[in-house]
């Protein structure tokens, strides 16, 4: 299968990145690893007419300390994040769900800026951003803007990012080595998520976020504010699809991803109980 | 547009189109056609080469991303008339059926071995989760990356 024809430019600075976003418009889309946007493309269900590699910017490569936080920069590899130190120290939840994502050679190519702007219902990185509340640095014409996680994914394949945008650092709280629990549920290794499930516990709050169970990865308030009103992991986890809208695919109706739903919180919600 | 990267050591550059992706660039352009495509879509590792030492899927990357960088593929693994290691576990420990998905599999092995050089059986097959045996050969590829390991280390643990 074969891409459709298109203009390929490499950008060597995000000045230069957002610079070319705004001479091409809307018909230009940002490369990064390419393991979401390159598959889309061979299918023909994307179909840019220029092709703005970014994979070279090599000053978004990084985990940093931020003082109460720990910034990754949006071309950070899934693979460096899997080895980090830094992150298996103050953030094990980034850590341990990037190691999840794809296999080794998709972990090699795809960054954590590059699967989080993509969209993707199914992705496993988001989910973690949302059960944080982590913010989202996006450098535009204008300069950059702070998004915060909750006000980023606005529907299928579809972020808060203008198209003269360029996600660049993902700030992660502090939140400590453990404290987490991510149940992800498919039929093959490599796969994504047919229904997924993360919960972090920070204190005395859980917070609990879902993947594959609608058009926008999503958090499961009914599911924190009945353990923060004391129900057990059992009762909790019963409201776990409430007010959620999965499609039904090959793998999975939406009934089943319901039911999986219920299943995967209970059991991540349960692991991080005191 | 032009595009240049070393491949097996030697130099290649030929005139492409942005849209040719790295597995055809390979078996296309430089004639290299021991890497295979099998999915085409990045689901089943037949296509797995290493860019500057790590393993991709060569079919969901352009050959324009690969400016400049050193390829291998698994013409380029034995330097000579002996095989690399990992080629002859797989030849001693009958890693491979009807061999089509080789290639990729012991490309895939190279590279995690080179993260991993002392991999346990269960890091051995998480590591190979992006190559899909469709003989359903795994128990002997699993053997055989374990014991290149061990040969490689030269003591078994």
């Amino acid at each position: 299968m074969i891409p459709a024809a298109f203009d390929y430019v490499r950008a060597g600075s995000r000045d230069e990145a957002v610079a070319l976003l705004g001479e091409h418009g809307d018909d230009a889309k940002l490369l990064a690893g390419g393991m979401s946007l390159i598959p889309l493309m061979k299918l023909r269900l994307a179909v840019p007419t220029v092709l703005i590699d970014v994979g070279r910017v090599e000053d978004l490569s990084y985990v940093r300390d931020g003082g109460d936080h720990v910034a990754i920069g949006a071309l950070t590899r899934h693979r460096d994040l899997e080895t980090n130190d830094l992150l298996a120290a103050e953030c094990g939840v980034v850590r341990s769900v990037a190691a999840e994502v794809g296999d080794n050679q998709v972990r090699h190519r795809g960054t954590i800026g590059g699967s989080i702007a993509h969209g993707d219902p199914a992705s496993d990185l988001p989910a973690v951003l949302l059960a944080l509340d982590a913010t989202l640095v996006a450098q535009g014409p204008a300069g950059t803007r702070d998004i915060p996680s909750d006000a980023f994914f606005e529907g299928f394949l579809e972020t808060a990012l203008a198209p003269d945008e360029l996600l660049t650092e993902i700030r992660v709280p502090k939140t400590g080595p453990g404290g987490f629990s991510y149940e992800k549920f498919n039929r093959r290794a490599q796969d994504y998520a047919i229904v997924g499930a993360l919960a972090t516990r920070v204190g005395d709050a859980t917070n609990v976020a879902l993947v594959n169970m609608g058009s926008t990865p999503l958090r499961a308030p009914h599911v924190e504010d009945a353990l923060a009103s004391g129900a057990s992991p059992a009762d909790a986890a019963a409201l776990a699809a409430d007010g959620t809208e999965p499609a039904g695919d090959l793998n999975a109706s939406p009934e089943y991803r319901r039911h999986l739903a219920r299943v995967l919180v209970c059991r991540a919600i349960e692991a991080v109980a005191g | 547009m032009q595009v240049s990267m070393s491949v097996n050591g030697g130099a290649q550059g030929h005139d492409v189109e942005p849209r040719v992706l790295l597995v055809q660039y390979l078996r296309e352009e430089c004639n290299l056609t021991g890497t295979k495509v099998g999915c085409d879509t990045s689901s089943c590792g037949a296509c797995t080469v290493l860019v500057d030492g790590e393993s991709v899927k060569s079919c969901t990357m352009l050959a324009v991303q690969a400016e400049g960088s050193s390829v291998t593929t698994i013409e380029g693994l034995a330097p000579g008339d002996e095989l690399h290691p990992v080629q002859q576990a797989f030849h001693e420990h009958h890693g491979l059926q009807c061999g089509f998905c080789t290639a990729g599999m012991v490309m895939a092995a190279v590279g995690f071995l080179d993260e991993n050089p002392n991999p346990t059986e269960r890091e051995v097959r998480l590591g190979l989760e992006g190559n899909l045996c469709r003989c359903t050969g795994y128990q002997n590829i699993v053997d055989s990356v374990l014991a290149a390991a061990a040969s490689k280390s030269g003591v078994s643990s």
